[in-house]
């Protein structure tokens, strides 16, 4: 019955010389799926918004200072210090090798910097190379520091956009001297950073070159440790663990010593932002489902009353001879073919909206590039077609099954 | 042709049961033209509806064209009225949105009969009654006696051995019911056996043979020609 051309002739017929039932129904099917898959992709398009503004390219870290002991441990009294120095630097890179990309150094200091008749007090962060990939720091001129300035100590320092404008106004500060702390630093570059003014008030020296101007010591204020960005929340959790049992053992610290070594992991930052996008995706799923049973129930609504309407015509059916399966074939084919239909034109023109969106919402409502994966609208358009084929079968099975002379009684 | 005996109908009506049928014993000959008569509440509709495989019957037995008809699944009597019945109604129930030769070609095409053909064979019978040029017109742009005639023909297109009439007359003005009462003896002379329900006398005075029930038995059953 189901591929017979002359039935399918009838079918077309029917719908054809039906012309309001056909609209209804295509209607209905094509509105549904058109508010969906606007809805879904709009939805996902204040995800991508999200996404761009809190989660993208944020490097994961976990940041570790030494501080004092309060728990006297193998020997050692509470209220040691505890000391990073280079070779532990070395040592931590090595155990951790395989699960991070760099350890950074950061030795903060606060001193006053000079040029010209023009000084003023800056911090001054003593970094390893690895620091600009930490800190997001851009380049707007000339160069950051590199290896070569770590091993030969080089006392080159590269400046912020701030400083440079303090110290320096309208001149070019590449290769020109500063003078702080006893000795001159030649400018190599100038930065800036999303972080805000603050962050461009710093300068950037070698670390080495800074240890070897405070009496050539190797201390090390503060380690940042960058891992893998694919690294989960949890993965990062369990790192952070055991570096800081690492350090315990490494430095006698006490497990039970919630001080001498302060551990924070930015990734629970990231965390945060996760669980926010996360929740947004299930409101977003909410008002997709939610939109797909509302056109489940207007479909649904049409197809009990297209059969309703039909129950005298089924009834003159039948008594001419029509069978109970050939009157179902009947209704399943033509609302089938109708939602099929309609339910395709919906997609189309649904998606050429989408389209057409594209980031034009992005300043007003933070929408950008909406869009709804194909498996989700065609899924969509399936559940729509079965669920329209099924609210037209059970009413059509009953009017199948209904005497022809109570049909027909039927006005 | 038809073969009925004891035949015995009760509808239940919550506990009380109605007798509507009772041991009705009927015999009719191939090509007869039959009026079964009665006042409403006689039983003279569940009595064609149960011939019309309509409805079912409690008790007794009927045989049409010698096959016995008894406690058939609505696909069989689908099958089984197509084949054997032509209905006529009252509101002649054609399908208000198909034309004239679609609705004489609907009980061909569940017969598993092709388009072209199906075409042929309701113009055929389209001519038959007269409305040769009224083919591509719908229900709704024809009169009553119009109307009829194309229902007449469209129970004349499966060929069906017995044509069932259920007052036929009964929604037309005299004129017209005079002029399908007409083509129904037109027919009827043909060789085809009918049956027609109806109350009134002069329609069934037209016919060959009166049945009359009353209360669910028949009290007289008398040849007119």
């Amino acid at each position: 019955m189901l591929f017979n051309k002359d039935s399918w002739k009838e079918i077309f017929d029917t719908i054809k010389k039906n012309k309001l039932r056909t609209f209804l129904s295509g209607f209905t099917v094509a509105i549904g799926i058109l508010i969906f898959i606007i809805l879904f992709g709009l939805g996902n398009g204040l995800e991508n918004s999200f996404k761009t503004f809190f989660t993208d390219d944020k490097v994961n870290t976990i940041r570790l200072y030494p501080s004092s002991t309060t728990i006297p441990y193998r020997g050692y009294e509470s209220q040691r210090r505890i000391k990073f120095t280079n070779s532990d630097l070395v040592d931590f890179q090595e155990k951790f090798n395989s699960r991070i990309e760099d350890i950074v150094v950061r030795n903060t200091f606060y001193f006053q910097m000079k040029y010209k008749e023009r000084a003023n007090n800056y911090s001054i962060r003593a970094v390893s190379p690895g620091h600009q990939e930490a800190e997001l720091t851009i380049i707007m001129k000339g160069r950051y520091l590199n290896e070569g300035d770590i091993t030969n100590r080089k006392k080159h320092a590269v400046i912020g956009r701030l400083v440079a404008e303090d110290l320096f106004q309208d001149e070019d500060p590449i290769g020109k001297y500063i003078f702080g702390s006893g000795h001159s630093w030649k400018v190599i570059g100038v930065f800036q950073d999303e972080g805000g003014d603050r962050e461009e008030r710093n300068l950037y020296v070698p670390y080495t070159s800074m240890q070897k101007i405070q009496k050539n010591n190797d201390e090390i204020n503060q380690m940042i440790v960058i891992y893998d960005k694919n690294m989960s929340y949890n993965e990062s959790l369990i790192l952070e663990k055991d570096l800081e049992s690492y350090i315990k053992e490494k430095k006698f610290i006490s497990p039970d010593d919630n001080r001498g070594v302060y551990i924070s992991n930015t990734g629970e930052e990231q965390e945060n932002s996760r669980q926010f996008a996360s929740v947004l995706s299930i409101i977003i799923s909410f008002i997709g489902i939610g939109t797909l049973v509302a056109g489940i129930i207007g479909i649904s609504n049409i197809m009990v009353f297209v059969v309703k309407e039909r129950t005298k015509e089924i009834g003159i059916r039948k008594a001419i001879g029509a069978t109970p399966n050939s009157i179902i074939a009947m209704v399943l084919q033509e609302s089938i073919f109708i939602t099929m239909i309609s339910g395709y034109l919906g997609l189309v023109v649904a998606l050429i909206i989408l389209n057409g969106i594209g980031d034009n919402l992005m300043d007003k409502y933070f929408i950008s590039n909406p869009y709804i994966q194909t498996s989700n609208a065609v899924w969509a358009t399936i559940i729509l077609i079965f669920f329209g084929a099924l609210a037209g079968y059970l009413p059509a099975r009953k009017a199948a099954k209904i005497k022809p002379i109570i049909a027909l009684r039927d006005k | 042709m038809i073969e009925i005996k004891k035949l015995n109908k009760s509808y239940v009506i919550g506990k009380n049961s109605l007798h509507v049928l009772k041991g009705i014993e009927v015999s009719i000959k191939k090509g007869e033209l039959v009026a079964i008569m009665g006042s409403s509440g006689s039983g003279k509709s569940t009595l064609l509806n149960i011939i019309g495989m309509l409805d079912n019957y409690d008790s007794g037995s009927y045989h049409l064209d010698n096959v016995p008809i008894k406690d058939l699944d609505e696909t069989k009597a689908a099958k089984y009225r197509n084949q054997f019945l032509g209905f006529i109604f009252q509101s002649f129930n054609l399908i208000n949105y198909k034309t004239a030769i679609e609705n004489i070609a609907l009980p061909l095409y569940y017969q598993g009969i092709s388009r072209d053909e199906r075409q042929k064979i309701a113009f055929e019978y389209l001519e038959k009654v007269g409305l040769g040029d009224w083919s591509e017109h719908l229900p709704s742009e024809l009169s009553g006696g119009q109307k009829q005639r194309i229902a007449i023909a469209r129970a004349l297109a499966s060929q069906p051995k017995v044509l069932l009439a259920d007052e036929p007359t009964g929604a037309l003005d005299s004129t017209t019911s005079e002029e399908v009462m007409a083509l129904i003896k037109k027919i009827n002379k043909e060789g085809k056996t009918i049956l027609v329900v109806t109350h009134e006398h002069e329609i069934a005075n037209m016919c060959n043979r009166i049945i009359t029930l009353k209360d669910g038995v028949i009290v007289t059953d008398i040849q007119t020609s």
